[in-house]
């Protein structure tokens, strides 16, 4: 038979495609409706967290820092208890990262503050002694982008139905509505920083990425 | 033509990729560098600014090495076999040649797209697929051409029965085309919302099932972009250059439907103790281990490929290189599934063993194997002799050196990591603080930085013995069989 196919590479090719595609169907597709279902209490981000979240993507902070706390007494007496798979029912794309070289933050929001985070991206040092992460100044000057962050949210919403704008659930609502929240959560953020660039720029009207990641890092629980 | 002629076959396609495999490698391993002493001497994040941080560098490293690098190497090595062991040359279509021509030139525009975007931060977060959905598509065009290329020049052979390279190359084509397309699949949010950014998408999957997807990419990018592709190689290359017939035929056909229905269950291995379900975890542990069969298979055939014939390691340095790329195989595709096991991979996740497994497949196994090759098709491609012999094996030395002190230092890393944080004192409680693990890996990190920069002296040397084979080197009239000719 082999020798058959190594004259018809019409049905080698097919035959190659079967034999490598059985795996992923039987390995994927099962558990696609089990694993994405939310635990109680998971909420979508609201649109300052999505931003945020697009920041810390931007600056690629999921190659040194992981979101996934295995079920070990180590991992949990370290960060908190272990992750459930319905935590990250909202979570596109999921952000556990492979590598630590930092330490995890699925429920750094539960032990570092606003203040904190802050220090901590302008001058690791300063709160870490001995810390090897980049100083991310920049974020302090760049401007995070509502708009992208709300088209995210109005396209999960709906596209695959993330339940925003539902009782006991983050509102949405339209463009300006959001940006108007988006306000309001941002300057709970700035009253707890030190930075004057940062408050200044807010009087303004700008939010610095900056913000816009510490309410994603604080809303990780 | 008659079919007993000699065939003039066209290497212009196999010639530019060639230098592309050169000038990315030489771009994706300088940024490597970078980024390992940016691990030791933190300061040297500062130099660029925004765009000189470790983060940014980070995916541009990976990704200049395995879609420029490498897939530039496997490129210009197709473009060269495939015309050889079908016995047709690309010129000989006009069709084909146009195709394989707009290949090279729209995945060079590709690869300055990509370092672009990745510079500026534009990613979509996944490991090796961090391009976003306007590139995502241009890759996808790509691929096509290059499935073009290789099933239309199929279609002209005169040679009808495929050879074990062009199994390997078609399963390279199918492979990576089916991964690539299900874990890109994204919603372009400008389309839905009207606002932001146009380039900007959002994952079709969300939370645990995204991360089975990723990593039944991830791994499985590993199958068939280092190991199946660079199989096909080596499968043409060693027989040719030593003479030698290949060891065993029902080895090299059992061991290529073993990979083909294994690899892909392996996946599930980086997501152990995570929360996808526990018999994927369970599944991608026990495969892993079996997988060690069909590869170590290919190892061994390829191996005793030198039977009788041990000899020609010394007199030959690109017997040297492949031999070596092939027990480099095997100590990775041993490494794989031992940090499979459950056990072990508790210790070893997260740590810096899983960089340290990587590179020496990626520097034994997958850059020997392409220095190898590309030595051995220049002068064949360019009617000269190698331009120094002396050269290629200063290059071996220096850069075996600089593997061996790559992954020791990242085994010794990787564990101590992982036993500080476990580690407990004389009541239950952490022992360390996680800085405590940081900064007790700095000279380990050091140490791995130094070997990946003897690396990267090696490749500098291969760039200069190429340039000079291209150049300067004595002309010779009739192509070579065997043995490729080299000045001492």
């Amino acid at each position: 038979m082999f020798h058959w196919l190594e004259r018809n590479p019409f049905f080698f090719a097919v035959g190659v495609f079967l034999v490598i595609a059985y795996a992923g169907v039987v390995t994927i597709l099962p558990d696609f409706m089990e694993t994405a279902r939310p635990v109680v209490g998971t909420k979508p981000y609201t649109v300052l967290q999505l931003a945020g979240r697009q920041v810390y993507i931007k600056d690629d902070c999921n190659a040194c820092h992981s979101q996934l706390v295995r079920p070990f007494k180590s991992e949990t007496d370290r960060y908190g208890m272990y992750s459930l798979s319905g935590e990250y029912a909202y979570d596109r794309p999921f952000l556990w990262g492979s590598k630590r070289t930092g330490p995890d933050l699925m429920r750094v929001g539960n032990y570092r503050t606003s203040d904190w985070h802050e220090y901590h991206m302008s001058d690791p040092i300063s709160v870490v002694p001995g810390s090897i992460m980049p100083a991310y100044k920049h974020m302090f000057k760049n401007i995070a982008d509502i708009d992208t962050a709300y088209a995210e949210a109005l396209t999960v919403k709906k596209v695959f139905n993330t339940p925003y704008d539902q009782p006991d659930m983050p509102k949405l609502g339209t463009h300006e509505e959001a940006k108007k929240a988006v306000m309001e959560e941002a300057a709970l953020i700035v009253a707890d920083m030190k930075s004057q660039e940062v408050k200044e720029a807010f009087k303004r009207g700008e939010i610095k990425e900056i913000v816009a990641l510490i309410a994603y890092l604080n809303s990780l629980k | 033509m008659q079919a007993r002629d000699a065939l003039n076959y066209d290497y212009s396609v196999a010639k530019c990729f060639t230098y592309a495999a050169i000038l990315f490698g030489i771009v994706g391993m300088l940024i490597g560098v970078v980024i390992a002493y940016q691990m030791a001497f933190p300061e040297l994040n500062y130099l660029a600014g925004e765009y000189g941080t470790f983060s940014r560098l980070r995916p541009l490293h990976t990704s200049g090495v395995i879609f420029g690098f490498l897939l530039s190497g496997i490129f210009a090595a197709w473009y060269y076999i495939g015309q050889r062991v079908l016995k047709v040359s690309i010129a000989e279509s006009p069709f084909l040649m146009f195709i394989s021509k707009l290949h090279f030139w729209l995945y060079m525009i590709l690869m300055v797209c990509a370092v672009i975007s990745l510079f500026m931060g534009i990613s979509t977060s996944k490991e090796y697929a961090e391009l976003e959905w306007p590139l995502d598509i241009l890759v996808v065009v790509v691929w096509v051409l290059w499935g073009l290329n290789i099933f239309g020049l199929i279609g002209i052979r005169r040679e009808k029965t495929l050879y074990i390279s062009m199994w390997y190359f078609i399963a390279t084509f199918l492979g990576v085309a089916m991964l690539y397309l299900f874990n890109n699949m994204e919603v372009p949010t400008y389309f839905v919302a009207g606002t932001g950014k146009w380039y900007h998408s959002v994952s079709m999957y969300a939370g645990s099932n995204d991360a089975m997807v990723q990593w039944w990419y991830g791994h499985n990018a590993v199958a068939f972009i280092f190991t199946v592709p660079i199989i096909a190689m080596i499968y043409y290359f060693l027989p040719k250059e030593s003479g030698q017939p290949v060891f065993s035929y029902k080895l090299s056909l059992l061991s290529f439907w073993g990979l083909m229905f294994v690899y892909l269950w392996a996946g599930g291995h980086h997501l152990l103790y995570s929360t996808v379900p526990d018999w994927v975890q369970t599944m991608g542990s026990i495969f892993s281990i079996i997988l060690i069969l069909p590869s170590w298979g290919s190892a061994i055939n390829i191996l005793l490929t030198m039977k009788g014939q041990w000899g020609q390691l010394k007199e030959n340095p690109l017997i040297k290189l492949m031999i070596f790329a092939s027990t480099f195989y095997m100590f990775s595709t041993l490494e794989g599934p031992i940090l499979a096991i459950k056990s072990v991979n508790a210790l070893a996740h997260f740590t810096d063993w899983v960089p340290g497994h990587v590179h020496d497949g990626t520097l034994g196994w997958v850059g020997f194997m392409i220095m190898a090759a590309l030595y051995h098709m220049a002068p064949r491609m360019f009617n000269r002799e190698i331009f120094s012999k002396k050269l290629i094996e200063a290059q071996f030395w220096i850069q075996t050196t600089g593997i061996v002190l790559y992954f020791s230092s990242m085994w010794i890393a990787g564990i101590t990591q992982g036993m500080m944080w476990r580690a407990t004192d004389q009541f239950g409680n952490l022992a360390y603080s996680f800085i405590d693990t940081v900064t007790v890996l700095i000279p380990y990190y050091a140490i791995r930085a130094t070997g990946g920069l003897l690396y990267l002296v090696g490749f500098f040397i291969f760039t200069y013995n190429m340039y000079k084979t291209m150049t300067v080197s004595k002309a010779i009239e009739a192509e070579p069989q065997n043995a490729s000719p080299m000045a001492a």
